[in-house]
């Protein structure tokens, strides 16, 4: 069976209107039950996952963005014909093109050039956002490298929000991702995890739950290579390590390997039929190896993306 | 025959910290080879159990993804550069 005959509700949102009162809709997203992947698990543990794509823009990106925005904007950095500029690859690109557009103001956007085509598209064409490619052989860390400079040269111009520094990215996860996962589990979540890029997903969400319930225990998830397929994740050993990640925040970190990461995607679009991406895989993977431990609980991750073309469209800049 | 490889920072690691390390070779997958003797580790990161070129890594010689030449028997002349390219960007 397709995963739209399965799932006919959960499609993508890739047309948004420019409407301030889309803003409004970013967060409160679906939190899903896994009800087939689990089978093999104890009767008294369940597996839950939010739906990130919900949001506009089409991931979880959409929460710290428009926090990073209006937290610029109440500080006087953002405004008054300011430029925003950052380094992405792609999620986060796609949530300031977005706001920028509803809230007008110009994004400018470093991404390394071997972002994929379709998010490059939605970017660009779709929310008129400004590109630049840096060297793709540098990844991600190049794009950060190469923001920091053109900021550096013109810093009156741009407002640059940073979202591996930025604290504002991790507090709209612990102030909304957390109280979601909280209300809708009826306080009976026992463990927490997410993907690591920036980390602010995991930060945040942490600290919130924890606030809660200091019982609830948490897990980075990480890929296992240093050279992976895992869009959005960093392995942090070998890379710039974002300034808002304190390995103290969590419990324990889990190591995913992208074979791992490609068969879950597959396997949650025909069990579950859901259409996700690859880093929805890795967190499913992570979600499982700890279910697998337990005899009861309530295990909760995050779907960053769907993005499947990302996944066909391998090699295609 | 001289060949330049540059090295995406992932795996800066394993070539000392590197960006462009040499290699010959009249293929590519005889540079690559070649490259695994200096820098041995290098090749279980670009190769599947299955022995195949990992799907989400991509290489260029010169300005051209060997998927469009003829793969990893793609023919090199002196003085080529190999770009072993990842085909995601981490962190988001």
């Amino acid at each position: 069976m397709k995963a739209s005959e399965l799932a006919p509700n959960l499609r993508v949102p890739v047309i948004t209107k420019y409407v301030p009162e889309v803003l409004d809709r970013i967060g409160n997203t679906p939190l899903l039950k896994m009800r087939n992947i689990t089978k093999g698990l104890a009767k008294k543990v369940e597996v839950y996952a939010k739906a990130e794509w919900v949001n506009p823009g089409g991931s979880v990106k959409a929460r710290p963005a428009l926090r990073m925005v209006r937290d610029g904007m109440k500080a006087g950095k953002l405004g008054r014909g300011k430029e925003l500029i950052d380094s992405t690859s792609g999620n986060t690109g796609i949530a300031y093109a977005l706001i920028g557009k509803i809230l007008g103001f110009k994004v400018n956007l470093v991404l390394p050039a071997n972002v994929c085509k379709l998010r490059k598209g939605m970017m660009a064409s779709q929310y008129s956002a400004n590109l630049i490619l840096s060297d793709p052989i540098e990844s991600s860390d190049g794009a950060i490298r190469l923001c920091r400079k053109i900021y550096s040269e013109n810093p009156d111009k741009y407002f640059l929000p940073d979202q591996y520094n930025n604290p504002s990215n991790w507090a709209a996860h612990k102030e909304t991702t957390a109280r979601e996962i909280w209300e809708q589990t009826n306080g009976t979540v026992t463990h927490f995890l997410a993907g690591i890029g920036t980390s602010g997903t995991l930060m945040g969400t942490t600290r919130g739950l924890k606030a809660m319930n200091r019982n609830i225990l948490s897990y980075a998830v990480e890929p296992a290579e240093p050279l992976h397929g895992i869009e959005g994740l960093k392995h942090m050993e070998t890379s710039i390590i974002p300034g808002i990640y304190e390995p103290s925040v969590f419990d324990e970190k889990l190591s995913v390997k992208t074979d791992e990461a490609y068969k879950m995607v597959s396997r949650l679009e025909e069990e579950e039929g859901l259409l996700v991406g690859t880093s929805s895989g890795a967190a499913m993977v992570g979600a499982m190896r700890v279910a697998e431990r337990l005899d009861e609980g309530v295990v909760v991750t995050i779907f960053p993306d769907s993005c499947e073309e990302c996944i066909v469209a391998h090699g295609e800049f | 025959m001289q060949i330049t490889v540059r090295v995406p920072t992932p795996l800066q690691k394993i070539t000392a910290g590197k960006s462009e390390v040499f290699a010959s070779g009249t293929t590519v997958k005889a540079a690559l080879a070649d490259l695994e003797k200096n820098y041995p580790g290098l090749r279980e990161r670009l190769y599947g159990e299955d022995g195949e070129l990992r799907k989400f890594i991509n290489i260029y010689v010169n300005e051209e993804d060997i998927r469009f030449l003829d793969s990893e028997n793609s023919a090199l002349r002196d003085g080529d550069v190999i770009s072993i390219i990842p085909a995601i960007a981490g962190g988001r």
